[in-house]
């Protein structure tokens, strides 16, 4: 799988490390030049720098061809305009869009991205912990 | 009217200002509090809401349910989108403005039902290339409403439309010139006017025919 991954913080890395070792074809955007010292030294994928709401950048990183986008990003709203940029304008199959803020989730999904909210994870294990105590 | 202005940078402050000056009822929204703070003091405590615009939550208290219209003017133009579509999706905001930075993101943001947008990278691309006479195609003005748009064409040294009358032109659909310029006198232009080198044509032509109008003036 062709997979795009936008963002290399700590979930970025991992990700496209795991990826990296499963055979797949990675490729990592950030910003910040040092983010991708978080990569295993082993990773054989490729690394771009620059925005990841950039057409240009998005092209460099192969997302004409891409199966997959996961936009990993600190912020929000980067990653919602990249997940429609991927999804409207190159046809990505899969898009995979973490959202911080849980009402944005909600208006986003209902718009039909595919997201992840750490927060509405976080705080249903740590309640579901405090129910077991 | 009613209008939310999101993001008080110079953009947003000066917008908000004008708008004020007009008389119109105006709410900006700022997220940084020094710059917030700042704001009220200039314009008074009811013209300003502190918070983040893309939040539903700041949203609801700005009241945009009740907005003509919602301006997105941050120098972000993720947020600008992100903020329009919440105030689309939520609150049936019949009218938003997006101020946008990448000129190449003005397709994504028409497909995406922004309604408006602004570009001031790409106003100053058209600005330079009127000022350069020898650009043989400018879009001055899209209305984009009704698929049209106003363009400025300069008969070119090599203009293959140099010595022909109007009427002879093979002009695409929708296509009409409607201003003749000639050393800086303006006429209105019939069959029969025949274009010099030098000159130039305001016309209005649809936004299918723009690319073959473009053609058109190519050299051959």
């Amino acid at each position: 799988m062709r997979v795009v991954i936008l963002g290399c913080g700590r979930v970025g890395a991992r990700l496209a490390g795991m990826l990296d070792d499963g055979g797949h074809q990675v490729s990592v955007i950030d910003e910040n030049l040092e983010a991708f010292e978080r990569l295993p030294t082993r990773f054989a994928g490729l690394v771009v720098l620059g925005n990841g709401i950039d057409f240009d950048i998005l092209t460099q990183a192969g997302i004409e061809k891409a199966d997959a986008l996961c936009a990993l990003s600190n912020f929000d709203n980067t990653n919602i305009m990249a997940s429609q940029i991927a999804r409207e304008v190159f046809h990505v199959p899969r898009v995979i869009t973490r959202i911080y803020d849980p009402e944005r989730q909600d208006t986003f999904r209902q718009l039909g991205l595919e997201t992840v909210c750490p927060t509405r994870v976080g705080v249903a294990q740590i309640e579901a912990l405090l129910d077991a105590g | 009217m009613y209008v939310v202005v999101i993001g008080g940078g110079k953009v947003g402050y000066y917008l908000a200002k004008a708008l004020l000056e007009e008389r119109h009822e105006v709410l900006l929204v700022e997220r940084d509090f020094k710059r917030a703070k700042r704001i009220a003091e200039d314009f008074g405590q009811g013209v300003v809401l502190r918070g983040d615009g893309a939040e539903t939550a700041t949203l609801e208290r700005a009241g945009v349910g009740r907005a003509d219209v919602v301006c997105a003017v941050t120098g972000e133009d993720e947020d600008n989108l992100i903020v329009s579509q919440v105030a689309k999706r939520h609150f049936n905001v019949t009218r938003t403005i997006a101020r946008i930075n990448n000129p190449k993101n003005e397709e994504i943001f028409i497909r995406l039902g922004i309604d408006v947008t602004v570009s001031a990278t790409q106003f100053i691309i058209s600005l330079i290339e009127q000022e350069i006479p020898t650009t043989p195609f400018v879009n001055l003005l899209t209305l984009r409403s009704i698929g049209m748009e106003i363009v400025d064409l300069y008969m070119s040294d090599d203009c293959p439309w140099v010595g022909k009358r109007i009427g002879d032109l093979p002009l695409p659909p929708d296509t009409v010139l409607s201003l003749h310029i000639r050393d800086g006198v303006r006429t209105f232009p019939t069959n029969d006017t025949q274009l010099l080198r030098g000159d130039r044509l305001i016309g209005l032509t649809s936004l299918d025919s723009e690319a073959a109008l473009h053609q058109m003036l190519q050299p051959v």
